[in-house]
C-alpha cells in the first residue's frame, strides 16, 4: 500500500528545537510540503528572521539566509532580485515584520516584490521571554505589559492588522490569514501559502499569508488551551481568509 | 561607457561609480544623502539600461540587508553612503562580516557628529578601521586621494572583497567625491575570471551540493570563537599582504608628514612650500587605512624621524601612528609624534600645515599626548583654533 502521509523531503528529520504546541512546527511542515509538491527544493531559499524561528534553517533543507532582525524582507529582497527563477520565502515573526522591520515589510510589499513573507503571528515575542509584540490583544498579559496591553491609560498601542495594512498598498497581489489551531485551517492555510508560491514563481507580485500560532509558553497556556484562546480571542481580532486576492486580475 | 584609454574629465564619484560597473558590480542599492548624490545617479542611469540591479532602498538599514540578500547569492556588489548612513549600515556591515560575505561599501565622508555638517571630513577613521558595528572583526578600508584612484581602488575593491571575502570600504570625503579631475578608466572585468564562490546560496539543485546557510549566528561559544580565530588568521593574512602605503620624499627629511585621502594633498602642498624654502620634509600616504602601514612607520621611528600627522578631524589616525612608533613602550618616542587638523568640515591650509612642521623643527611643537587633551600652555590640541 502506498503511504500517503509520509516526511517531506524538504524538511529535515530532526528533533524540534520548538517548545510543545507551538505552531512553528507544523507551519515548517505546509511550507515544506508545498515545496516537495512544486518540485522547488532544490531552487527555493528560506530567510529565517531574528526570534524562535532563527533556527529554521536547520529544519529546511534548501539554503537559507539569516538577516538581521526586521531587516529580512530587506534581504529577501537583494536574494529574489539576483535569483528570480527561485523561490524566495521570508519567514517572520510579529516582533520582526510589525515592529522593527515595519518598514522593510511595507516598502517589500509596496515594491511589489516577488517573493513570499509566511508571517507567523502569535502575539507576542517567543525567544525574548513573551514581551508585548506589536499584534498583542488588548489586554492581554505579557512580561513587558504585566496588566495587560492598555492602549489608552499606557498608551501601548492597539494590536496592528498587517494584512489589512498591505492592502492598501498596490504591489500586493495575494494577501491571506490562516491557522493551525484546527485540521480544517491547517488545510486552508496549506492551500494560502500554495497559491501564494505558485503566483511567487508566475512572477505576479507580492504575496504574504499570515498565520496565527500558538506560543503556549509565553502564553502561560497548556497547549490545548492555548488553541483554544487562539480561537475565541484572536481570531475575532484577526480574521481569516484571503484579505485581498488579485492573482486573477493580473495573470 | 567611454573608450578604455582615452582620458576623461570625472567627479570622484562618478569615477567610483563607473569604477565599480567596471569590475563587474551586478547589484547596487542605495539611500540618498549629501555629498554622494552623483553614485546613485550614475548607477540608476547606467545599470537600469543594462538591466542590472539598482534599488533605492527606503532607508540604510535597508540598503545594507539588501546587499547582504544580493552577496549572499555570490553577486558582485555595492552600497554607497556618507557619514550619518555609515553610521546606519554598521548593524548590516557587522553581519556582512560575521558571515564572511564579500561586498563594496563607499562612504563619502562629511562631519559629524550628529547630523554635522555636509562639508568633506575625516572623522569617520575610527568607525571605518575598528569595526564600527559590534563584535569582533575588521574589513579592508581603501583611501583614495584623488579621481584616478577613487576609480581604480572602488574596481580593485570588488577583487579583494572575493578574495578575502569580506566587505571592503573605500573611504573618501565630500571634497574628493566632488572634484573633477582627469581619469583613465579601468578595463572592463573579465567577468569569467572571477573566483568561485561555492559558498553562496542558489542553484543548490543542479549539482545536488550541500545546502548553504549563510548566517552569523552560533549559539554555542566554543563554537563561535573558533569561527573568529579563523576570521582572525585571515585578518593576519590580509595585514601581510594587503598593506598599501606610499613613501615620498622621506630619505632626506628629518620631519615626515602622515596624511591620507584629501590631507595627503593638504600635507604635500605644505611640503611643496617648505622645498621652496630649501626645506625638506617627507610625506608617508597610508593608501589602506586596515590594514595600517605600522611596520612602514615603525622604520621610520626607528631612524629617528619626527612625525606630522595631517587630518581632517580631531585626531583619529593618529591613535595608529602612535601605535607604530610605541607611544606606550618607549616615551621618550612619543615626543615624535605631532598633530595638525581642522575639524567640522573644514580643510587645514597648506601654511598652516607648513607653520605647525616649522615649530616642530624648532622644536616648539608641543607633540600629541593620547592621555591628555590639553597642551602644557592650557590652549586646545589641534591647530590651535
Ligand atoms: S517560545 Fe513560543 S514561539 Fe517560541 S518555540 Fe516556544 S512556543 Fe514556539
Amino acid at each position: 500500500m502506498e503511504a500517503t502521509y509520509k516526511h517531506p523531503k524538504s524538511l529535515v528529520s530532526l528533533q524540534t528545537k520548538y517548545c510543545p504546541g507551538c505552531g512553528h512546527g507544523v507551519i515548517h511542515r505546509l511550507i515544506t510540503e508545498v515545496i516537495d509538491e512544486l518540485g522547488l527544493q532544490g531552487n527555493s531559499i528560506i530567510l529565517n528572521p531574528v526570534g524562535c524561528s532563527i533556527w529554521a534553517d536547520l529544519y529546511f533543507a534548501t539554503d537559507s539566509v539569516q538577516a538581521p532582525h526586521g531587516r529580512t524582507p530587506a534581504a529577501a529582497t537583494g536574494v529574489k532580485r539576483m535569483l528570480r527563477d527561485h523561490l524566495v520565502v521570508c519567514y517572520q515573526g510579529d516582533g520582526d515584520l510589525a515592529a522593527i522591520g515595519t518598514a522593510e515589510a511595507v516598502h517589500a510589499a509596496n515594491r511589489g516584490e516577488k517573493f513570499t513573507t509566511i508571517f507567523v503571528n502569535n502575539a507576542i515575542y517567543g525567544m525574548t521571554g513573551g514581551q508585548m509584540a506589536p499584534t498583542t490583544l488588548i489586554g492581554q498579559k505579557a512580561a513587558t505589559a504585566p496588566e495587560g496591553r492598555d492602549p489608552l491609560e499606557a498608551g501601548m498601542g492597539y494590536p496592528i492588522k498587517v494584512l489589512e495594512m498591505l492592502a492598501t498598498l498596490e504591489g500586493t497581489r495575494y494577501l491571506a490569514r490562516g491557522s493551525v489551531d484546527s485540521p480544517v485551517n491547517v488545510r486552508k492555510t496549506k492551500q494560502y501559502i500554495k497559491k501564494a508560491f505558485e503566483a511567487q514563481m508566475r512572477g505576479l507580485g507580492f504575496t504574504m499569508v499570515e498565520i496565527l500560532s500558538p506560543c503556549p509558553t509565553n502564553w502561560g497556556m497548556k497547549p490545548v488551551e492555548a488553541v483554544e484562546w487562539l480561537k475565541d480571542s484572536m481570531m475575532p481580532v484577526f480574521p481569516l481568509g484571503e484579505i485581498k486576492n488579485q492573482l486573477e486580475a493580473v495573470k | 561607457m567611454p573608450e578604455k584609454t582615452e582620458k576623461l574629465l570625472m567627479k570622484g564619484n562618478e569615477a567610483m561609480a563607473e569604477g565599480a560597473l567596471r569590475a563587474g558590480c551586478a547589484a547596487y542599492f542605495c539611500y540618498p544623502i549629501t555629498p554622494q548624490s552623483e553614485i546613485p545617479a550614475y548607477m540608476a542611469k547606467h545599470m537600469l539600461e543594462r538591466h542590472l540591479v539598482f534599488l533605492q532602498a527606503e532607508s540604510e538599514t535597508a540598503a545594507i540587508s539588501m546587499v547582504y540578500g544580493a552577496a549572499a547569492t555570490g553577486a558582485r556588489v555595492m552600497t554607497s553612503s556618507s557619514s550619518p548612513g555609515m553610521s546606519l549600515k554598521q548593524e548590516g556591515i557587522s553581519y556582512l562580516c560575521g558571515a564572511d560575505l564579500p561586498c563594496v561599501l563607499v562612504n563619502v565622508a562629511r562631519s559629524g557628529p550628529g547630523l554635522g555638517g555636509i562639508s568633506p571630513a575625516q572623522g569617520d577613521y575610527f568607525q571605518s578601521t575598528r569595526g564600527g558595528g559590534h563584535g569582533d572583526y575588521y574589513h579592508i578600508v581603501l583611501a583614495p586621494k584623488d579621481v584616478q584612484e577613487c576609480a581604480d581602488f572602488t574596481f580593485e575593491a570588488f577583487d579583494l572583497a572575493d578574495k578575502w571575502r569580506m566587505p571592503v570600504m573605500v573611504l573618501a570625503d565630500g571634497l574628493i567625491g566632488q572634484m573633477m579631475e582627469g581619469v583613465v578608466l579601468p578595463e572592463p572585468k573579465d567577468l569569467s575570471t572571477l573566483l568561485p564562490k561555492p559558498w553562496a546560496v542558489g542553484q543548490q539543485g543542479r549539482t545536488a551540493r550541500a545546502f548553504n546557510h549563510v548566517s552569523s549566528m552560533s549559539l554555542v561559544p566554543a563554537e563561535l570563537e573558533a569561527a573568529i580565530n579563523a576570521r582572525f588568521a585571515r585578518y593576519d593574512l590580509v595585514r601581510k599582504t594587503e598593506t598599501r602605503v606610499t613613501l615620498s620624499n622621506c630619505e632626506k627629511a628629518e620631519l615626515v608628514m602622515i596624511g591620507y585621502g584629501s590631507s595627503s594633498r593638504v600635507a604635500w602642498g605644505a611640503i611643496q612650500l617648505a622645498k621652496a624654502q630649501g626645506i625638506e620634509i617627507g610625506l608617508l600616504r597610508p593608501r589602506g587605512l586596515w590594514p595600517f602601514p605600522y611596520d612602514e612607520i615603525t622604520e621610520l621611528a626607528e631612524q629617528g624621524k619626527k612625525f606630522l600627522c595631517v587630518e581632517m578631524s580631531m585626531g583619529q589616525m593618529i591613535e595608529d601612528v602612535l601605535l607604530a612608533v610605541g607611544a606606550r613602550s618607549a616615551r621618550s618616542k612619543e615626543s615624535s609624534v605631532h598633530f595638525v587638523g581642522r575639524c567640522g568640515g573644514n580643510i587645514p591650509s597648506e601654511e598652516e600645515v607648513f607653520a605647525k612642521a616649522k615649530e616642530i623643527l624648532a622644536g616648539r611643537s608641543e607633540p600629541w599626548r593620547l592621555d591628555g587633551r590639553l597642551r602644557s600652555d592650557g590652549s586646545a590640541r589641534g591647530a590651535g583654533r
